[in-house]
């Protein structure tokens, strides 16, 4: 097999894998259409304001949802799965074959784009039909690239937090806890204009209020160029990249009990 | 003769001439040229901050031999195993597995190597075949994906989820990922520790199934039975170095170490009763039991029951036993402490 045909063969096998596993599709599709039910359900006939239009809630939940379930496949999953993986020896087998470890890095990204694509056309098909969150062409096309740069980004954080974790029993917890602040801090649960201008500034320091952000501004707009957000992109790009030096620097295949890296 | 009688006396018939065909077939492979190493270690050190795991080793394996690697925990056996494999590099010496350094192998040498690890669970997610067809897709050639589930006897279980497997059928799942590149060389890296005997004899039905496929077999384990069945050569580590090598039959000089001959001293006697050739070297054991260890067996019976049928004594738990191999590792590793 070339490089292509054997990179298209890890994702088959690892979306296989991945929408088999009970775990990742309660957190990344079952859980966020829950909190997007609820949230619009509880606030969804409120207005904010997204980039100084004003809007319902519901308009600012699809895409904060949307940011958050992006998260949880990319970097939660990605996190929690790798630690698992690695302690059971599943890495080192791989790593075993002659298998280039790059494309095994690769296919893992490039699955995860494929389960949030999944999700990313769900939650904008309920919002839609259930809620009447229409978007112009040129704002999904928008979401579309905000969400591609966001799922790489988390994906590389993932890795980067998987290479510090030394037992998959301290992965959920960990998971937990880097997430579940940046919920409130930025704009996923709670639109970021109601924050006071401290929180807002922590929670602009993490990449979770760039992807929500970025894809809010897309949800409100009706042409391409004001539908990117080109700051928030660079922020989420910048995050992986130093997220990826890390992990290259830092990952390892094999279990945490044996000192050595390979 | 009895019908039972036959079938028993055919049975044991076949097996003899099993056990003469698989001494023949292994006395036949085992001197081969010195050009068909497949690995060669010289020297090989290995220090990690605190201690020295492997210190100076030297190793040959010759193509289409199993070869078993024993050892204590913390003997240093798997850094080594880990060295030959690729994962780890080492501090010190020279390694070369099928021609290349490990370390610094490309990838189309891990074509020519199969790894079973000590611990590796199934893939998540996918059945047995499924696991197999990923693997088969790491390879230019790989083998049949249901030829190699027969192999390891698993085709009865394709469909099943890897994950839901018993631990043998797991482990011999773990073979067949392995094999399913085609592989020269195999590293099984202690295949049957956990198992029940049962589980453990269909393992090594399926090892001893390798040798007839012509690969060549690296085998760790903590089990002596298991290394006397399936290899053809053994090394034991201890602390870090290599402190015996041979065939199963020669390991420690068994085949010239003595037998040993037991038995309960008939009531109202002591050592000092024995004939006086035996009496010197028979020892009491605590449970009362006398020791004679013996090099000419048929005649030191042939003095003890005489002297016991002239005084009209029996000779109750009479037992003459060679050293097994357990005894011989036992004996070898006795003064290393593990380092844990």
């Amino acid at each position: 097999m070339g490089p292509i045909a054997l990179l298209a063969h890890q994702v088959r096998y690892d979306v296989r894998a991945s929408l088999r596993n009970p775990r990742a599709r309660f957190f990344t599709f079952f859980f966020p259409i829950v909190l997007l039910v609820i949230f619009t359900g509880v606030f969804g006939h409120g207005n904010t304001t997204i980039d100084g239009a004003h809007v319902k809630l519901s308009r600012f939940y699809v895409p904060g949802i949307l940011a958050m379930s992006i998260v949880v496949a990319a970097y939660a999953n990605l996190v929690v799965s790798i630690a698992a993986l690695r302690e059971s020896g599943v890495l080192k087998r791989r790593r075993a074959t002659p298998v280039p470890p790059a494309l095994l890095i690769a296919s893992q990204a490039l699955s995860t784009l494929v389960i949030v694509a999944i999700m990313a056309t769900i939650l904008l098909v309920i919002g839609k039909v259930a809620y009447g969150v229409g978007m112009a062409p040129a704002a999904i096309a928008a979401i579309a690239c905000t969400t591609v740069v966001g799922t790489l980004a988390f994906a590389c954080i993932g890795y980067a937090v998987s290479g510090m974790i030394g037992s998959p029993d301290a992965a959920q917890p960990i998971v937990q806890a880097t997430t579940l602040p940046l919920w409130f801090l930025s704009g996923v649960f709670i639109p970021t204009t109601n924050l006071s201008s401290t929180l807002r500034t922590v929670g602009s320091l993490f990449p979770v209020e760039h992807l929500a952000a970025g894809l809010q501004l897309a949800s409100v707009s009706t042409s391409f160029s004001s539908a990117i957000s080109v700051g928030d992109l660079l922020a989420l790009a910048a995050w992986g990249l130093a997220a990826a030096a890390f992990a290259a620097w830092r990952f390892s295949w094999l279990p945490s009990t044996q000192c050595v890296r390979a | 003769m009895k019908p039972g009688v036959l079938a028993f006396s055919v049975v044991a018939m076949l097996t003899n001439s099993l056990d003469v065909a698989v001494s023949e077939r292994r006395a036949a492979s085992s001197p081969k040229p010195v050009s068909d190493l497949v690995i060669s270690i010289r020297a090989l050190r290995k220090r990690y901050s605190d201690h020295e795991a492997v210190r100076g080793i030297d190793l040959e394996v010759r193509r289409g031999e199993i070869f078993a690697f024993l050892g204590p925990n913390g003997a240093g056996k798997t850094t080594t195993v880990e060295i030959l494999e690729g994962f780890r590099q080492a501090s010190d010496g020279q390694v070369e597995v099928l021609g290349a350094n490990p370390w610094r192998a490309p990838s189309a040498w891990r074509e020519r190597i199969g790894i079973v690890l000590q611990e590796s669970e199934a893939e998540p997610g996918l059945t047995v075949r499924e696991c197999l067809d990923l693997y088969a897709g790491y390879h230019h050639a790989p083998r049949q994906v249901d030829e190699t589930l027969a192999l390891v006897g698993l085709s009865e279980q394709a469909d099943e989820r890897a994950t839901a497997l018993s631990g043998g059928q797991r482990r011999r799942l773990d073979v067949a990922l392995a094999l399913i590149g085609d592989p020269e060389l195999i590293f099984l890296d202690e295949p049957t520790t956990g198992f029940d005997p049962s589980a453990r004899r269909a393992a090594w039905e399926v090892i001893a199934g390798l040798r007839d496929l012509g690969k060549t077999v690296f085998l760790t384990t903590h089990y002596m039975e298991e290394a006397e069945r399936l290899a053809d050569r053994i090394a034991i580590i201890a602390a870090g170095e290599i402190i015996e090598q041979g065939t199963p039959q020669t390991l420690g000089d068994r085949q010239l170490s003595g037998a040993r001959i037991t038995f309960a001293p008939p009531s109202g006697t002591a050592v000092g009763d024995l004939p006086a050739a035996l009496a010197g070297r028979a020892e009491q054991e605590l449970d009362g039991r006398i020791v004679l260890p013996s090099c000419t067996v048929a005649a030191d019976l042939h003095a003890l029951s005489g002297w016991a049928l002239e005084r009209g004594l029996e000779l109750d738990d009479l037992e003459v036993r060679q050293p097994t191999l357990e005894d011989v590792y036992l004996n070898l590793t006795a003064n290393d402490q593990p380092r844990s």
